[in-house]
């Protein structure tokens, strides 16, 4: 199919962004990498009249840390940007992993953190590295600013809790604990290019005496949307790490999983690979953990 | 709806077209700039025929609005070459280990190899096929582009010395 004709908007202001969302407000769509946008439009799944670029507004690539404050992802950093940032890689390892190993070459140069998140995908690769770190996302609209926290922001296949009118400014990562490991794991039938069939995202701490202070772990591809494994944290936070007590753990998380099949994955299978990599990933953030790395 | 005049700088050279707003890059480099080089395979950003060189980072260029690309510095397959008498290192290996076969998947192999190659000059064989992992081919099988890109970096690197 052919593209749909629209007026393209090139705003260098935020404020400017805003305004012409709001005047546009019911035939615009909102362009940053349009790697999942312009196919779509071209598909004829979106109907656009005046199509808004993010793509001069100043500073929206920023990827900044500031030990005091964690993380800023600007909402027009690429992926590939984001995957070789230095402090992404020595304080976020899951998050440049993921940022690295999804989609092509061409795809990560374009592509953006914020779009993988409003696009909303169950499979979305950043989004379970993003949860175990307890990101959270910056939204603005021209009455004001509100920060959602990631675990409350997805709400279903493609649907998440921005408003039309809002923009996904940024995206907030806290600093990681000291005594800390976190790592990413994903498999797709193809193990490049393709969506991922399963992908596990986890992050411990450690206390003083080496007992788990904080534990977290994050599923995509496998439910409705990426989501946090409750019962898997509770189990491990507070108690002494063993390899009896990550597999317990491994095995929590399977319950947290609601897969379906698909032709990506069987259900059966996704849940089988939850509770392997959920293994594999807690075993990795102990490890970085005891090694005093964060 | 306006058409909007834009530059492009591709290959060096600048251009200025004035274009309808929802046009892709690959169609104005290959209809009106004439850069056929380009190739439009799946038109989705899966095959990587339509791979340029933006900024110096590959992109699909069936996935971006040419006028996304105001004053952008573009590379297509037609650049790489320093003359019509010398080809580029990369263009040299794809003949000689006979990594061409219908051509429609090479330019873009080859500038997705060009940007591997500026970012790590001395790959294995697994970083080779990662690095063309965006890039389909249905006739080769691989193994000669494969060959070929780990031919052209140790040309390249033995040029370096000498």
């Amino acid at each position: 199919m052919a593209m749909p004709h629209f007026t393209l908007h090139q705003p260098s202001s935020l404020e400017e962004a805003l305004d012409l969302m709001s005047r546009h407000r019911a035939s615009m769509k909102v362009l940053a990498g349009g790697t999942d946008l312009v196919p779509k439009m071209r598909a004829g799944a979106i109907q656009v009249e005046h199509l808004i670029s993010l793509n001069r507004l100043p500073g929206m690539n920023r990827i900044s840390y500031l030990d005091d404050d964690g993380l800023v992802i600007g909402c027009g950093a690429r992926l590939s940007e984001v995957g070789a940032n230095a402090e992404v890689r020595r304080y976020y390892p899951a998050l440049a992993h993921a940022c690295s190993v999804m989609a092509t070459t061409q795809i990560r140069n374009m592509g953006t953190v914020a779009g993988n998140l409003v696009n909303a995908a169950p499979s979305a690769d950043t989004a379970a590295p993003l949860l175990a770190y307890k990101a959270s996302v910056v939204l603005v609209e021209r009455g004001g600013r509100r920060q959602v926290p990631l675990e409350k922001f997805f709400e279903g296949p493609g649907k998440c809790a921005i408003e039309h009118l809002e923009l996904l400014e940024a995206i907030r990562v806290p600093v990681p604990l000291d005594r800390s490991g976190s790592c990413y794991e994903r498999l797709s039938a193809r193990s490049q290019v393709d969506i991922a069939g399963v992908g596990v995202a986890g992050f411990l701490a450690l206390d003083m005496e080496g007992k788990i202070l904080a534990a977290r772990l994050a599923l995509a591809a496998v439910a409705p949307t990426p989501v946090r494994c409750a019962e898997c944290e509770a189990l491990l936070t507070g108690h002494e790490p063993s390899p009896d007590l990550i597999a317990r753990a491994a095995a929590a998380a399977v319950r947290s999983a609601r897969p379906i099949d698909d032709v990506r994955a069987t259900a059966g299978y996704r849940r089988a690979m939850v509770h392997v990599l959920a293994k594999r990933v807690l075993e990795t953030c102990l490890s970085q953990a005891q090694g005093g790395a964060r | 709806m306006a058409k909007k005049t834009i530059e492009l700088i591709v290959n060096g050279d600048h251009y200025e077209v004035a274009i309808d707003p929802w046009r892709t890059l690959a169609e104005v480099l290959r209809e009106d700039l004439r850069l056929t080089g380009t190739k439009i395979g799946c038109n989705q950003g899966d095959c990587g025929a339509c791979t340029v060189i933006v900024d110096g980072r590959t992109v699909s260029s069936c996935l971006t609005l040419a006028v996304e690309c105001h004053h952008r510095e573009i590379t297509t397959i037609e650049g790489l070459a320093k003359s019509p008498q010398e080809l580029h290192p990369l263009q040299q290996a794809f003949i000689d280990k006979g990594a061409v076969q219908c051509g429609f998947c090479t330019g873009g192999m080859i500038l997705s190899a060009k940007h591997l190659l500026d970012r790590n000059p001395n790959p294995d064989e697994e970083q080779i096929r990662k690095g063309l992992s965006g890039n389909l081919c249905r006739c080769t099988g691989y193994n000669k582009i494969v060959e070929a890109i780990g031919h052209a970096s140790r040309q390249m690197a033995s040029c370096k010395e000498g």
